[in-house]
């Protein structure tokens, strides 16, 4: 019955689960809306939707499903008798059939939205309505679809693939990845206990209580990003600020230090998106210790000759004096750990500069499997 | 729980001190029939934190408050073992160090799990605390008890409390957090709320001189360039000060005095006064 609000909310783009939704039910067995349509909008909203983004799609897909029966509250106590009978949580044919129509129409729309991120329907973490939450699933099987796959089942691949190979990636994936770069050392004040060596030198003492203090671990991890903005990598613009966005807010590193170039870098990097303000790449090997990790981000797509040549940079307020690949080289050599992140997909790294770029750089690609493979790289210990 | 949920549902319903939205009723209810923990999200000063202490007011529950810092782990709501006490116990033999019980000490979670009667339970500023955070806790929410190895006992909570976790989306909480919980952003309040929200604070407040500093509340409010909006709290303080002061209406009018304590960020102060005079926030770069 109000299935439909379930997808239409979906197609809404507002990530509701199954298991929000099984909540819904259950406080609507339960009476909760108190009969009236005002009420089930609050209630509705409270239990499926987790974030003020989505407020204003909800109220799209209310306004949808319920146009017109604002009047009539006959159809929430429809609902409300319908839902006393716990068959009727399970999925009719009718319901089946709408979500097989569902699969094929977000097949299709997978497959336009691989490229831009699209996380809408492949959603993380069993997010999405055919996961493997078991509630579907059996919903499913009732129906007696039997040795046929199920939709359920086709999705869960789906879902699975994507998950690896996607790049679907949202700040807190970044960041949950960025926290494994770290190496923790002792400093600072001295203020931890050290329990073995109390219970050592106590021991020695009789019995006669002796503290031993230390200093804490901290991470000695400087991170240096370097991102290639503008131009070419203009598709990748809400990948890269995700991660710069992940990199900036986290708190764990002792110094966090990012420039931006564009394509490559040259006699000058800049200090902010725009490209307005300069700052001497020379100047900035000088003054970083060798000791910061580096991360670069870029496409490194571009003419040849962009790379290898005096003047070559594309940018005419570039006019660089050293060829790009000389700089490229001089920060690979500067810094002890650098790696490339590529937001390119995988196949066409043939381009010949991603080849040059990654003689100089270890390169990964630009997604969760990548970064992670990066920053192991990141943090050997040399 | 059967049918009978009705009538004992709409039990919040804010309190003397506290004027609640329907929406924001709604979701209180919702989360106490359901027992889900109750997620507040919000501007600064929109009363996320007031709203525990409210509902608890409201319901008359006692209240556990359990403020999340940046270095807060998710053990310490729960219990923690004084080991260090049991050392230095040791020495002198006043004590039955035997007895571990006395050195497990209860954190704010636990001991909302224990309490004798029906409480409510703030973890306030959820996002403050590392990432893991709040997935270390979906278990002990979900099934409200936990285990103490050096016991070997298991915690259950007598009556499930009613849980309020407050956010400022300083960082994204995970999804399996997410969704066990119910969810409520906090509009800002629109001026006739506000209004009535003013006078639970201050019930002697002029007409006058109150629809005059809405007005420029509001007025405020809406320059986007703004690097932090003035909030309810922020306005509460400013009446209070013109209150004190004895500053009439015509003054609020025509210049804003005691704009401190509206407004709180130096660049802020700068732009407003630019638009105030004319000069654009230019005047002073120029000193």
């Amino acid at each position: 019955m109000f299935i439909d609000f379930f997808y239409l909310l979906r197609q809404k783009k507002v990530p509701v689960s199954i298991t929000e939704w099984m909540t819904l039910m259950e406080a609507l067995s339960r009476g909760y809306a108190q009969s009236s349509l005002q009420a089930f909008y609050y209630l509705a909203r409270a239990i499926l939707v987790k974030s003020e983004v989505h407020y204003d799609q909800y109220d799209l897909a209310f306004q949808e499903y319920f146009k017109g029966v604002e009047a009539s509250e006959d159809l929430i106590q429809q609902a409300l008798e319908w839902m006393r009978n716990p068959a009727n949580l399970r999925l009719t044919p009718e319901e089946l059939a709408q979500m097989r129509r569902m699969q094929r129409a977000f097949e299709v729309e997978e497959q336009d939205g691989q490229h831009d991120g699209g996380d809408r329907w492949i959603g993380r973490g069993g997010r999405s309505s055919r996961g493997h939450d078991g509630q579907g699933e059996e919903g499913t099987r009732t129906d007696g679809e039997g040795g046929r796959r199920s939709a359920v089942k086709v999705a869960a691949e789906r879902h699975f693939k994507n998950y690896r190979d996607d790049v679907t990636l949202d700040v807190r994936q970044f960041q949950l990845a960025l926290k494994r770069l770290r190496q923790l050392n002792r400093q600072g004040p001295v203020d931890e206990l050290a329990l073995e060596e109390t219970i050592d030198a106590t021991s020695r003492n009789a019995g006669e209580l002796e503290l031993i203090w230390r200093r804490s671990r901290k991470n000695a991890v400087k991170l240096l990003l370097l991102m290639d903005v503008g131009g070419s990598m203009t598709p990748y613009s809400r990948l890269c600020s995700q991660l710069f966005s992940a990199a900036h807010s986290a708190t764990h590193f002792k110094d966090f230090k990012y420039y931006y170039f564009h394509n490559c870098i040259y006699d000058r990097i800049y200090l902010d998106v725009e490209r307005k303000s300069t700052y001497h790449t020379s100047q900035m090997l000088r003054t970083l210790e060798s000791d910061y990790r580096v991360i670069l981000v870029g496409d490194a797509s571009m003419g040849t000759e962009e790379l290898t040549q005096r003047h070559g940079a594309i940018w005419y307020i570039d006019k660089n004096e050293t060829p790009g690949i000389l700089w490229l080289r001089r920060v690979a050599d500067h810094f002890t750990h650098c790696v490339w992140l590529n937001p390119e997909p995988l196949r066409l790294w043939n381009h010949p500069t991603i080849r040059m770029a990654r003689q100089v750089f270890p390169m990964y690609p630009l997604t969760l499997e990548g970064l992670d493979l990066a920053i192991k790289k990141l943090v050997v210990k040399l | 729980m059967g049918v009978d949920g009705n009538s004992s549902f709409d039990q919040f319903v804010g309190t003397y001190r506290y004027i609640v939205s329907e929406d924001l009723r709604n979701a209180v209810n919702v989360a106490i029939a359901l027992k889900r923990p109750l997620l507040v999200k919000g501007e600064p000063g929109t009363g996320k934190t007031l709203l525990a202490h409210n509902i608890a007011l409201g319901l008359g529950k006692p209240l556990i408050v359990w403020n999340i810092k940046s270095t807060t782990k998710a053990q310490e709501g729960l219990y923690i073992y004084d080991t260090v006490q049991r050392l230095n116990d040791s020495r002198f033999g006043d004590k039955d160090i035997s007895d571990v019980r006395q050195y497990i000490k209860l954190g704010q979670l636990g001991k909302s799990f224990v309490m004798q009667e029906h409480g409510v339970l703030l973890i306030d500023e959820i996002d403050k605390a590392d990432l893991e955070f709040p997935n270390d806790l979906l278990n002990e929410l979900d099934v409200m008890s936990f285990y103490i190895p050096e016991l070997e006992e298991t915690v259950c909570a007598n009556h499930r409390p009613i849980v309020v976790v407050t956010s400022n989306s300083e960082k994204e909480l995970p999804d399996a957090f997410l969704r066990r919980c119910v969810f409520h952003y906090i509009e800002f309040p629109n001026p006739e709320m506000m209004e009535r929200i003013v006078r639970v604070h201050h019930p002697t407040i002029e007409e006058s001189l109150l629809r005059e500093c809405l007005k420029r509340f509001y007025w405020l409010r809406q320059f986007e360039e703004l690097r932090k909006k003035p909030s309810t709290s922020e306005l509460i303080d400013w009446l209070q000060a013109l209150m004190a002061g004895g500053v009439s209406q015509e003054r609020v009018e025509k210049e804003l005095p005691f704009l401190g304590a509206l407004i709180k960020k130096e660049e802020d102060l700068d732009y407003l006064e630019g638009k105030l005079t004319g000069t654009f926030g230019q005047r002073r770069k120029y000193v």
